[in-house]
């Protein structure tokens, strides 16, 4: 299960220093169905990860209200893990630690844990690394601890948060390859913020596209392209083509 | 995905090289050696021509090295060692109430605001300020002693608590919030653990405070340690006992400092603010 509602929210922060206030999110309304992945596409600055922060409850929307399963987000929780672009791991956690304490969090009964635990070290292919340090792994592996830390809690949505944009861009593609592999061996609902055209392509099943102060939704596009997605068919390059227009008509207003 | 890209991201990164401090060559001790030869003559011979009663302030190494094997073998300087010792550790103990209360000033607002003016005021008071009211209270004794360096541990440990608590990387506590943590988790299993490199720096800094403490406190207020027994020899006039006493606090200091750093180290190993 995982149905996310998100209706009609809007984010006014006060300006500390008495300036008029901000409006970062403006009347935002949208629906992921169960294991709909979407990303919310959009410049820096267009409130997406304010968007992104009101559904993980690290925030309260000014206005409207949010919720999942029919429950109002009242703050964070397991049941919408994020994965953060700097990982965020514990770096005084083992790649097995990290990957358990949400597990922990839960109470999961030890064998459950450590099943749980094999089992997501497995699904991201970090088998023969789970004594291993933070410190001593690679960013794309770093990553896929972060990816397996989030999906071990059996969260209702997923969050990413500009997931691999610390990653250098063939690191970047491979992951990109292996979440969707990842997301095809277990369907989630799945947020993802980004500001890279093809990451959205190449991810998301939706794409809402969000202007610029005030932030809010432009357009929702359906990708209907199958997976895995080449950046050479004709359908990904007019898709493209699209995005872009739409991006840049926001950048020159 | 390439099977390259596969290989390489698999590949764990190869683990910084050891940047264990390399050992000195001989050549570093040049200069040292050499200054230890003139002492050792000027003590031995040149002081001794124009006064006597000078070179008596100035005993020469040689000497000062007979002196500290009486003083071993008789066991008068492993006692007083282990008096300061003891010291350091009861008043260290008391001092580790730093680290809760350092917490709770770095993680909730309203304490801080409370308690952060309170230590402004107390914490430019140097330690030996406290000497005479702290004989009114106590007494001459280990008490009063105990708390001077008490007083020289706590600060060092309470400011890099606070400091440590306030540097806690905000996503790590957001992660945790969204893996389900409730307030205590967050404390005990991220804000404690993540603060810990910076909470040892303090503890370092207050031992090393307190035993300079320590030192001043025995010259007033004691009948036996490393303080008591340099401020005794200088009433018999015994100066090679003094310099005996002096090289052994500073030893001590050392061999503590560097202590607690390869402990942290060793439990520690993720930190990179240690492995410096």
């Amino acid at each position: 299960m995982g149905r996310l509602v998100v209706d009609g929210v809007c984010k006014i922060f006060d300006e500390p220093r008495g300036g008029p206030p901000v409006v970062a999110v403006d009347g935002v309304s949208f629906t992921l169905e169960n294991g709909e992945f979407c990303a919310i596409l959009g410049h820096s600055g267009c409130g997406k990860t304010t968007l992104l922060n009101m559904v993980a409850g690290f925030e309260a929307p000014t206005m409207g209200s949010l919720s999942v399963d029919g429950a109002p987000i009242r703050g964070p929780g397991w049941e919408r893990s994020i994965i953060f672009q700097d990982y965020a791991l514990f770096p005084w956690l083992s790649v097995v630690g990290n990957i358990g304490f949400g597990l922990d969090m839960k109470r999961t009964a030890p064998d459950d844990r450590d099943r749980a635990v094999r089992h997501h070290i497995e699904l991201v292919g970090l088998g023969g690394f789970e004594h291993h340090f933070p410190h001593q792994l690679s960013g794309g592996m770093r990553q896929r601890v972060a990816i397996a830390r989030a999906l071990s809690v059996s969260p209702r949505v997923l969050l990413m948060d500009e997931p691999f944009a610390a990653l250098d861009d063939q690191n970047r593609r491979s992951m990109q390859d292996e979440l969707v592999r990842i997301w095809q061996c277990e369907p989630k609902t799945v947020l993802l913020v980004t500001h890279s055209l093809d990451e959205a392509i190449l991810l998301a099943d939706h794409i809402i596209v969000m202007t610029r102060r005030p932030g809010r939704i432009k357009r929702r596009i359906t990708v209907d392209l199958p997976r895995p997605r080449d950046e050479d068919d004709p359908g990904y390059i007019a898709l493209r083509k699209t995005l872009r227009a739409l991006i840049r008509e926001d950048a020159a207003t | 995905m390439t099977v390259e890209a596969t290989c390489q991201d698999l590949t764990p990164r190869r683990l910084a090289p050891s940047r264990r401090p390399r050992c000195p060559s001989l050549r570093g001790y040049a200069l040292l050696a050499a200054a230890l030869a003139l002492w050792e003559v000027l003590s031995r011979f040149i002081l001794p021509l124009s006064n006597p009663q000078v070179a008596i302030l100035m005993p020469a190494p040689s000497v000062v090295v007979v002196t500290a094997g009486h003083l071993i073998a008789s066991g008068e300087l492993p006692g007083h060692l282990l008096a300061s010792l003891k010291r350091e550790a009861g008043a260290f103990l008391f001092a580790l109430a730093a680290v809760p209360l350092g917490i709770a000033m770095g993680y909730w607002r309203a304490v801080h605001e409370q308690l952060y003016p309170l230590l402004e005021v107390l914490r430019p008071i140097p330690p030996l300020a406290w000497i005479p009211l702290s004989i009114l209270w106590f007494g001459l004794g280990d008490t009063q002693n105990q708390f001077i360096i008490f007083l020289g541990m706590v600060f060092p440990i309470l400011i890099n608590t606070i400091a440590a608590v306030h540097h806690v990387d905000p996503t790590l506590i957001r992660a945790a919030r969204s893996l389900g943590a409730g307030e205590r988790a967050v404390l005990s299993r991220v804000v404690l653990p993540a603060a810990l490199p910076q909470i040892v720096t303090g503890i370092r800094v207050g031992l090393g405070v307190g035993w300079m403490a320590l030192v001043a406190a025995e010259l007033v207020g004691a009948s036996d340690g490393l303080g008591f027994l340099i401020n005794d020899a200088r009433s018999l006039l015994r100066t090679d006992i003094i310099v005996v006493g002096m090289l052994t606090i500073g030893l001590a200091g050392l061999v503590l400092d560097v202590g607690v750093r390869r402990l942290a180290v060793r439990l520690l190993p993720w930190s990179a603010a240690l492995a410096r």
